[in-house]
C-alpha cells in the first residue's frame, strides 16, 4: 500500500527532547536518508544528522528507525514504514548530542581500551609478510575486517545497556581481527584488555548484533573466539 | 573502582562452564531418579532407604552441591552486577555468603541423609 504522504516522528532536542511529526512527500526507491535530507532541507533547517557518503560505505547514518538500529542511506522507506509512518531516533545506548546525532566518542574509546589497533614490529626495509589468503586465522580476520564503525551492534546490544563499561560488539570484533592477523603482535596485551567481565567473558550471545549488523559480519562468534583466546591463556598463565 | 583482575575473571568463568558441565549430568540424574522413585508413591521411608548409608549417592550429592555451590553464585554475580547500581565490592561479598549458605545447606542434607541409613 503506497500514499502520497508519509508520517515522520523524530526525536528533537538533547536526552530530555520530544519527538516532533512531519508530513513528508511519498517517492520511488526513497531511503530513511532521504525522508530526513528532505525535512531538513524543505520543513526545518534546525533538524541535526549525520550522514557522508550516503551509499553504504561511511557508517555515519545510523539511527533508530522504528525501534531498530539500521543504516539509513541503505534502508527504504518501503522496507520499515509502518502503516505510512516512521519514528526515528538517534542511536541506543550513546549520549544525544542533539537531535539524531550521537557522540560516538565512547564508542570508539572502547575500540581503543580494546587495543583494536594494529602493533607490528617490522620495519619498511624488511619484507613483506607472506600470508595466504587461505590460511585459517587469515579467513577468521577477513570474516570481520569489513566494519565499518555505524554503531549499530553497540546500540543493539542489551549488555552494553546494562553494564556501560562493557566494551561493545564492534571493539571486540575489532580485537579478533587484529589476533588473528599474522603481522600483529599484540596478541597478549589485547587478550588482558578483552579477557573480562567488561569484555568478551560478559557476551551473552544474544546475537542482536549479527542480526542488526548491515555488513552481516558476526561479531558473536569473534567474541567467542575471543572467549577461547582468553581461555588458553589464563590456563596457560599468562594472563595477570 | 577495582575490579577483579582478567585472570580471576577469566578463572571464575572457566569454573562456572566446568560446574555447568558437571550440572548437565547431575541433574539429569537427579531428575529421572525422582522420577522412577515417585512411581510407588513418595515416603521419607523409601528416600532413606535408598540413600541412606550409599556412600555412591553420597558421592553423587557431594558433587552436585559442589557442583551448585560453584556454579549459582557466578552466576548470580553476573545478574546483580548487570541488574542493579551495587558496588562490585558489596555484590562478591554477597555471592561469596550464596554459596557457602548453598554449601552448606547441601552438605547437611547429603551427610544428614547418609547417617539416617542403616539403622
Amino acid at each position: 500500500m503506497q500514499t502520497d504522504q508519509i508520517s515522520v516522528s523524530i526525536w528533537r532536542g538533547g536526552e530530555d527532547g520530544k519527538y516532533q511529526t512531519y508530513r513528508v512527500p511519498r517517492l520511488e526507491s526513497q531511503t530513511v536518508l532521504d525522508v530526513v535530507t528532505y525535512i531538513q532541507r524543505e520543513l526545518d533547517p534546525s533538524l541535526s544528522y549525520r550522514f557522508a557518503c550516503r551509499v553504504g560505505v561511511c557508517g555515519s547514518c545510523a539511527m533508530t528507525v522504528n525501534g531498530k538500529a539500521r543504516w539509513t542511506c541503505r534502508t527504504h522507506v518501503s522496507r520499515v514504514a509502518d502503516g505510512g509512518a516512521i519514528t526515528l531516533a538517534p542511536l541506543r545506548n550513546l549520549p544525544v548530542v542533539k537531535d539524531l546525532v550521537v557522540d560516538m566518542a565512547v564508542f570508539f574509546d572502547k575500540w581503543e581500551k580494546a587495543l583494536g589497533s594494529f602493533v607490528g614490529d617490522q620495519t619498511r626495509d624488511q619484507a613483506l609478510a607472506a600470508v595466504s589468503p587461505a590460511d585459517p586465522r587469515r579467513r577468521e580476520a577477513s570474516a570481520g575486517i569489513e566494519c565499518i564503525g555505524c554503531g549499530i551492534c553497540y546500540a543493539t546490544c542489551d549488555v552494553v545497556d546494562w553494564n556501560k563499561d562493557y566494551l561493545g560488539p564492534a571493539a571486540m570484533n575489532r580485537a579478533w581481527t587484529l589476533i588473528n592477523d599474522a603481522r600483529d603482535v599484540a596478541r597478549l596485551p589485547r587478550l588482558q584488555a578483552i579477557a573480562g567481565d567488561n569484555g568478551c567473558l560478559g557476551c551473552h550471545s544474544q546475537q542482536g548484533c549479527v542480526e542488526r549488523c548491515p555488513k552481516s559480519l558476526n561479531p558473536t562468534v569473534a567474541i567467542a573466539g575471543l572467549k577461547r583466546e582468553s581461555m588458553k591463556a589464563a590456563l596457560k598463565g599468562e594472563l595477570s | 573502582m577495582s575490579l577483579p583482575s582478567a585472570r580471576t575473571e577469566s578463572f571464575l568463568w572457566l569454573a562456572q562452564r566446568i560446574s555447568a558441565m558437571v550440572l548437565a549430568v547431575c541433574v539429569t540424574v537427579h531428575i529421572a531418579t525422582m522420577i522412577i522413585a515417585v512411581q510407588g508413591g513418595l515416603s521419607a521411608a523409601e528416600i532413606i532407604s535408598r540413600v541412606g548409608g550409599s556412600r555412591l549417592w553420597l558421592g553423587f550429592y557431594l558433587v552436585f552441591v559442589t557442583a551448585v555451590a560453584i556454579h549459582a553464585p557466578i552466576g548470580l554475580k553476573s545478574v546483580l552486577r548487570e541488574m542493579t547500581a551495587l558496588p562490585m565490592r558489596r555484590i562478591e561479598l554477597l555471592v561469596g555468603l550464596f554459596a557457602i549458605v548453598i554449601a552448606a545447606l547441601g552438605l547437611r542434607a547429603a551427610f544428614g541423609l547418609y547417617g539416617l541409613g542403616g539403622q
